[in-house]
């Protein structure tokens, strides 16, 4: 399941309406997911979680899902 | 991609364990070309993979093939991006055609390379050049691919140039009162740091102190040997300039974007696990020893989804040796002497198109 706050940043960051974030949503499966919308969204996400994200955890963050463990990685649960 | 090309240290390889992964990949994708692409099926129909046992044994195509026709492998529907590049004759573009998982595996293999030389760590990042280069997401241009695939090593993204090529002074003093002291990576196109950045910064009398910079360049020094100036009258004054960097050059080419051959400490630029070169002699095309001069064939493992995994490019250069640099980084090292005469390159894809017609 995805949680409120992942959800809000991913769906400003990406320009998609809320309800379009889920689980598997995957990294370059639609265009508004691209590698620019990509930096947008790490940025948020380090904005909005307060985390330094590595270049590692860029190139693994392959869906909200992944994204979600990731952040788990530095104590984050969302 | 195999898994021990793409998640061992990128230059941990020896050659005889390189090699037979390497070819392993290169055959796979040979087949993988005759199979999804017609025009690469119409060239090397003929050549059995099982054949190849060798890098020299891969057929290549030649760049300008990439402006002739469409090379795609994949269905239309999986084309995610559309890479263009006009290259140095002009009005034609190269078209590289990219799905999902071709354009992820760049940005991977990208990554690890540089994680190399920069860290793991996410950069502040200067960019020499204007944010308008990459403002069509669906199309970039060959300066947009480059700057779109590196900004994934940085952070706080930042613009060094406006539109019309001036310096963005605000812009420029903003960031490095900010991040002076941190860990920053600039990145821009040789010619265009020199002309646009540093010289500028010359003019306009700026001296900044960068204390922990990378400056990663690429693009060819032609523009340059033509003004005269030399890889170091470039590093000294970038360090006048901007402060103790640490600059490196590197090769690639929007025909192979992820694969790209970064210059050590030593000056040498040098092949990653996922890449390699062979010189040739123009005219019978046998690939030549190390030390002699040619022109550079590149080898990639990351092209799915056009058939650009093996490419004989328009530039010279010499393989200077392999797995024995000083700098202790396993694979081929090699450097790049400059374009190909134009008669040369003539020559070479002319060949190609009398097989196709």
């Amino acid at each position: 399941m995805t949680t409120e706050r992942l959800k809000v940043v991913f769906a400003e960051a990406l320009g998609l309406p809320a309800e379009k974030i889920t689980d598997d949503l995957a990294y370059n499966s639609i265009k508004e997911w691209d590698s620019t919308a990509h930096m947008i969204l790490v940025a948020a996400l380090e904005d909005t979680f307060d985390v330094m994200l590595d270049t590692d955890d860029i190139i693994d963050m392959s869906s909200v899902a992944k994204a979600r463990e990731i952040l788990k990685k530095y104590d984050i649960e969302c | 991609m195999n898994d021990i090309l793409l998640e061992s240290p990128p230059y941990g390889l020896p050659k005889a364990e390189k090699q037979a992964i390497l070819v392993g990949e290169l055959q796979r994708l040979t087949l993988h070309h005759q199979r999804y692409c017609p025009h690469y099926q119409a060239l090397f129909g003929h050549v059995e993979p099982q054949s190849i046992e060798r890098v020299e044994h891969v057929p290549f195509l030649t760049v300008p093939l990439f402006k002739q026709r469409r090379l795609q492998s994949i269905p239309q529907e999986q084309v995610f991006k559309v890479l263009q590049s006009s290259g140095t004759t002009g009005q034609t573009p190269s078209q590289i055609i990219l799905d999902a998982e071709t354009a992820k595996l760049q940005s991977k293999v990208l990554v690890k390379i540089m994680q190399e030389w920069l860290g793991k760590g996410r950069r502040h990042m200067l960019i020499w050049d204007h944010p308008n280069v990459i403002k069509d997401r669906a199309s970039f241009s060959a300066r947009g691919a480059g700057i779109q695939g590196l900004s994934f090593l940085g952070r706080d993204h930042t613009y060094a140039l406006n539109d019309d090529m001036t310096l963005n002074i605000d812009a420029i003093r903003d960031f490095y009162e900010r991040f002076g002291s941190k860990p920053v990576l600039m990145f821009g196109f040789t010619f265009m740091v020199w002309k646009y950045g540093v010289q500028a910064l010359a003019h306009a009398g700026v001296q900044l102190n960068f204390e922990d910079a990378v400056l990663l360049h690429s693009g060819g020094w032609k523009k340059l040997q033509d003004e005269a100036v030399s890889a170091q009258t470039f590093n000294h004054t970038v360090a006048e300039h901007l402060g103790s960097i640490n600059v490196h050059n590197f090769y690639g080419m929007v025909e192979q974007v992820g694969s790209v051959f970064v210059e050590c400490e030593e000056g040498h630029l040098h092949c990653p696990n996922t890449a390699d070169v062979l010189i040739r002699q123009p005219g019978n095309w046998h690939v030549v020893e190390h030390g002699e001069a040619g022109v550079i064939q590149v080898l990639s493992a990351i092209p799915e989804s056009y058939p650009g995994h093996s490419l004989l490019t328009e530039d010279r250069g010499r393989v200077l040796g392999e797995d024995d640099c000083p700098c202790g980084r396993k694979g081929k090292y090699f450097e790049v002497l400059g374009r190909m005469a134009k008669v040369e390159a003539r020559g070479c894809s002319d060949t190609f198109e009398g097989s196709t017609t």
